[in-house]
């Protein structure tokens, strides 16, 4: 480690920086996708989306951010004030707090302190599930705060939809790590880099993480928790303004950190073509392959029709989940039977 | 250690983001103004009927208690993943032997039904 060499200011002037740069980041993704959204979906349906704020429309979130912060703020009726408020900032807070650890780029130094990536602890993988979880609190609080029997409804299907194919997604991981045997994602990339992806290697796991992800971020057609036909906006049916964008927030930030993983653990991170003789190409591959996740979770949307809620739940703890135990089985006999010729 | 430092820098900015973002909402929007209408839940139009307060279906919290022995389960896995090359063989039964038992476990909560919802 080079901790003894970095100077303290140094240190924390990157780590401001760089955390400065994510969530500008993050934000910019998550109110840009609206509008991506908007647009694609549109274009799928041969409209043509929001297209008058700006050119091409890119205006829109701008447009969309500053009416939502003059909206009027009030509390519903029988509304337990406390959670009511906590629960939008504690949703959005976990899924920006879950890219702390993704390996955006190349691992480059200055200073000894690396640059595309927030920090890089040896349990990387448990911190990403562990605290991507913790969304299930917003959205069970929120619905359960709002005293409201759609908000309630929603929140409640919402969360045992999320922690039922948390499982999936959890068994899903496990591959990987048999491959690479360690939880650190800048190794777990590096090893990628170096050898093949691991989607060849793993394209069951693959599979399940990507739609036990598209189910835990309330994507269509697993979006149940939203089903606007019989729960009208589901766990946010009561919030206006700020709260209620924060929760959309944390949706779009969600996704932007379930692509991003599924990007690290399958798609070889910031690897690709000319990154040895450029290694800031990586941030581009990284972007590009994150972006072709969005595009798949849009154009999901527009073509599955939502599933019914007995059919999502016998689809995670009946297929998912015994499918999950399989590919884990398979690769740690094909990990034993490799090492031990 | 640095690695958790970094990761409290980046949670107490996201915290004044995220602060900072709600409290433009209240200096940016007009004064809260309830009416009884306005704070009543929404119920399609209609005033509510009972109290949202009620009691919800058990299968919520049985799927809960599933869940709180699967992902045990996988805190269990996580480790053994990682130190697997060295096991090798032994490690592969072994795990087979805890994964079984689970197994019989998950068949046996789905022959009784707790996973059906109907």
């Amino acid at each position: 480690m080079t901790e003894t060499q970095t100077p303290t200011w140094a240190f924390g002037l990157i780590t401001l920086g760089k955390g400065l740069a994510v969530l500008v980041g993050l934000l910019t993704a998550a109110a840009y996708l609206t509008w991506l959204e908007r647009r694609l979906l549109a274009r799928f349906q041969l409209r043509l989306g929001p297209n008058r704020v700006g050119p091409f429309g890119l205006l829109q979130p701008l447009a969309d951010g500053l009416k939502l912060m003059m909206k009027e703020t009030f509390l519903p009726q029988e509304a337990d004030r406390a959670v009511f408020l906590i629960a939008p900032a504690l949703s959005m807070l976990a899924a920006l707090l879950a890219f702390a650890v993704i390996p955006f780029g190349p691992p480059l130094e200055l200073w000894g302190v690396k640059l595309f990536q927030l920090a890089d602890p040896d349990v990387g993988v448990l911190f990403v599930l562990a605290v991507s979880s913790l969304g299930v609190y917003g959205v069970i609080l929120g619905g359960w705060a709002s005293a409201s029997k759609y908000s309630l409804l929603g929140g409640l299907r919402s969360s045992a939809q999320m922690i039922s194919y948390e499982l999936a997604v959890g068994l899903a991981i496990v591959g990987v790590i048999l491959l690479s045997g360690t939880l650190r994602l800048s190794e777990i990339v590096a090893q990628q880099a170096e050898g093949v992806w691991n989607v060849f290697l793993q394209p069951l796991g693959f599979l399940l993480f990507v739609i036990g992800g598209i189910a835990e971020t309330n994507r269509a057609p697993f979006d149940l928790p939203e089903a606007e036909h019989e729960l009208v906006g589901g766990f946010h049916t009561e919030y206006a303004g700020m709260r209620f964008a924060s929760f959309f927030v944390a949706e779009y930030g969600h996704m932007v950190v379930m692509a991003s993983v599924a990007t690290t653990l399958f798609l070889g991170g910031w690897d690709g073509p000319f990154v040895e003789q450029a290694p800031l190409l990586g941030l581009l591959w990284f972007a590009l392959k994150v972006f072709a996740f969005m595009f798949l979770f849009i154009w999901l949307r527009a073509t599955l029709p939502r599933v019914r809620y007995d059919q999502l739940m016998s689809l995670g703890w009946k297929v998912l989940i015994p499918l999950a135990l399989l590919n884990l089985t398979l690769t740690a006999a094909g990990v034993a039977a490799l090492g031990a010729s | 250690m640095t690695e958790y430092v970094a990761i409290l820098i980046y949670l107490g900015l996201a915290l004044v983001v995220a602060a900072t973002l709600l409290a433009v909402n209240a200096v940016l929007g007009p004064p809260p103004r309830p009416s009884r209408d306005k704070i009543m839940p929404y119920e399609s139009g209609i005033p509510p009927l009972m109290s949202a307060r009620r009691r919800f279906h058990v299968r919520y919290h049985v799927i809960a208690m599933i869940f709180l022995v699967f992902d045990l389960e996988i805190a269990f896995i996580y480790p053994w993943a990682v130190v697997y090359r060295e096991l090798g063989w032994l490690g592969f039964w072994e795990m087979m032997v805890f994964l079984g038992i689970l197994v019989i476990g998950l068949l046996y909560a789905w022959k009784r039904g707790a996973l059906r919802w109907e």
